[in-house]
């Protein structure tokens, strides 16, 4: 039993990443009705900025902030610079988009940082808190992290006059721009957004997985499957999707396929989902006119 | 050009092709025979993705299976190396059949998560425990290389294995095209080409288009698959970790460089994609992705045919001006 809750306790940490993750490709699927799969490598890429700054001597926290204000950047920049000129091409055309970022970003980490894998610091204590067996520190501090970034979200969304008007983007461009929002640029702000939750999401899965260029390939994957679990239009959903994607891969991997079959996991459930109910949990069934 | 100046062009390549392996080294020979074998690859995913518009992501998961069946038949079975590549053809066109089913009801972004997603989890499948007596998990299976036939040397001809598996690879290569230039230029082709750009239409011109794309879905997985096959009797070794999602992002780069919806392009991008990783590997480990991602970027904006829709571009101006 123990073992059981251990499994469950730390498959609600990596969960919570994934529902980072997974409610950042929300977060840039709302405004723009695209995946983005350079999400992965766009965390990593910052996730590689922090180990710079800390390694050159800023504290933990101070670098977490930094960090978080660089992928911010990079995200608008992206957003205004690559996406932009495609916005409105067929749909092959953004996806080669996002993959051709996917392989610069991972190519270039490589070329500055080299391939070797490096360790993350982590900024919780090393003895588990409270006396307790379950979990470690750092994943008990990942789940408070996430939710802390996920109520500052909410916050926004909800109390903001700019969170307003990116949901108002988000819902209706053309109605959105009539009333004089400045449609443009809501949507590189939903990239940097988006680009800062999941290097929040980087920093905290880098102490558990290492630092390499190729680190995020099998989160991508697990955040794709939450986003679509919860539905990939509804951000509650996706985090939702998020913790219960984290638990299923530990405890299955665990107890019934075995850990050298965990991707499969999240192989079966995109599939799963995509054809039992390709809204998901939470999101709403489209009807296209012809 | 001319009726006359195309087939001349057509009988130099073809002699080109045939003495190259004689003029170059047994290592660009080797070489050039990869470039046949993606080139088949790359012809596989561009009949799915070029011509039907349903985008995949995970191509390498086939390449794989092929790769894979050739060398479980090579080694567990005994089979020779020659009937690998029809039988691994066989498998894919099931696999591909059987994964085109589902993603039947996926379109455009949603079946490149979900071929993403297969491309990304190939490798741990391979390495899977309960099938490593068949795969040799990690460790992947070694070939042996095959010897050029008896009869050859009895005619007098002298080959090493090397130039012997080009001239295999070129003969698979050789049916493969005819057999897609025949399925896509005739009705089959015009259907496919049709769901891609109106299915709605498509199918209120009764065609059926369930059926037309999960055999799209098959016929191409066919292709890689025989293209994995020939690959792994190539390179003689076949392991997990030579299959993961980045070989299935250079086929992407592959049919994108060449040309969408062209046949020639195929060609072109398996030039492209054998060629330039060799020269960019001297800068840096790194540079031959950081140069396929910037060439992914600047063909989507300059050149959304490809190379192979500049050569139709030079050619029509070219015989243009000749005419005048």
């Amino acid at each position: 039993m123990d073992a059981f809750i251990h499994q469950v306790l730390s498959g609600l940490a990596t969960g919570g990443i994934y529902a980072s993750l997974a409610l950042a490709l929300v977060m840039i699927y709302q405004v723009t009705h695209l995946v983005n799969f350079a999400q992965g490598e766009m965390a990593m890429f910052s996730t590689y900025a922090a180990w710079s700054l800390i390694n050159a001597g800023m504290g933990y926290w101070p670098a977490f902030l930094l960090t978080v204000l660089f992928a911010f950047a990079l995200g608008v920049v992206i957003e205004r610079v690559v996406i932009r000129p495609v916005e409105d091409a067929p749909v092959l055309a953004i996806v080669v988009i996002f993959i051709a970022l996917l392989v610069i970003l991972n190519s270039a980490t490589g070329w500055i940082y080299s391939y070797t894998i490096k360790t993350f610091p982590s900024p919780f204590p090393k003895e588990p808190l409270f006396g307790n067996t379950y979990v470690s520190s750092h994943e008990l501090g990942a789940i408070g992290v996430t939710l802390v970034v996920l109520v500052l979200l909410y916050v926004f969304f909800r109390f903001t006059p700019l969170g307003l008007a990116m949901r108002a983007v988000a819902q209706n461009p053309e109605s959105s721009r009539l009333v004089g929002i400045r449609v443009g640029w809501m949507l590189a702000l939903g990239w940097g957004l988006a680009a800062a939750v999941g290097a929040v999401a980087g920093m905290m899965i880098a102490p558990i997985v290492y630092l390499d260029p190729n680190m995020m390939g099998g989160i991508l994957l697990y955040a794709f499957a939450a986003a679509l679990l919860g539905g990939i239009e509804s951000p509650f959903g996706a985090v939702l999707g998020g913790f219960v994607v984290g638990v299923l891969e530990n405890v299955l991997g665990a107890y019934v396929i075995g850990n050298d079959l965990k991707l499969s996991v999240a192989l079966g459930l995109i599939i799963g989902v995509l054809l039992v109910r390709p809204s998901g949990f939470f999101g709403r069934v489209h009807v296209t006119r012809v | 050009m001319t009726r006359r100046a195309s087939i001349g062009v057509a009988v130099l390549l073809v002699i080109a092709c045939l003495l190259l392996p004689f003029v170059v080294s047994n290592y660009r020979t080797f070489q050039f025979t990869l470039v046949l074998v993606y080139a088949i690859a790359l012809l596989g995913l561009n009949i799915l993705t070029g011509y039907n518009g349903q985008i995949s992501l995970g191509h390498g998961a086939f390449y794989a299976i092929g790769a894979y069946t050739a060398a479980v038949l090579m080694d567990r079975l005994g089979a020779p190396y020659w009937a690998t590549v029809p039988a691994a053809g066989a498998v894919c066109l099931v696999a591909g059949f059987l994964f085109g089913l589902p993603a039947l009801r996926l379109e455009g972004l949603y079946l490149a998560l979900a071929t993403f997603a297969l491309g990304v989890s190939m490798p741990q499948l391979l390495k899977y425990h309960h099938l490593e007596k068949w795969t040799g998990g990690v460790q992947g299976i070694v070939i042996a290389k095959p010897e050029p036939p008896a009869f050859l040397h009895e005619a007098g001809l002298r080959m090493n294995s090397d130039q012997w598996l080009y001239f295999f690879a070129l003969t698979v290569a050789a049916v493969m095209f005819v057999l897609g230039w025949n399925l896509l230029r005739g009705r089959v082709g015009r259907a496919l080409i049709a769901i891609r750009d109106q299915h709605i239409a498509a199918e209120a011109m009764g065609i059926n288009s369930a059926l037309y794309k999960s055999l799209a879905f098959g016929v191409s997985a066919m292709y890689t698959g025989v293209a994995g096959a020939l690959g792994a009797i190539a390179v003689q070794y076949v392991a997990p970790d030579s299959f993961t999602i980045f070989l299935s992002l250079v086929f992407l780069v592959g049919i994108v460089v060449g040309g969408l919806a062209s046949i020639s392009g195929a060609l072109y991008g398996a030039l492209f994609i054998q060629f330039v990783p060799n020269v960019a590997d001297e800068i840096s480990k790194a540079a031959p992705w950081a140069i396929f991602g910037l060439f992914l970027i600047g063909f989507v904006y300059l050149m959304p045919t490809g190379v192979a829709g500049a050569v139709r571009m030079l050619l029509v101006r070219f015989t243009r001006k000749g005419a005048k």
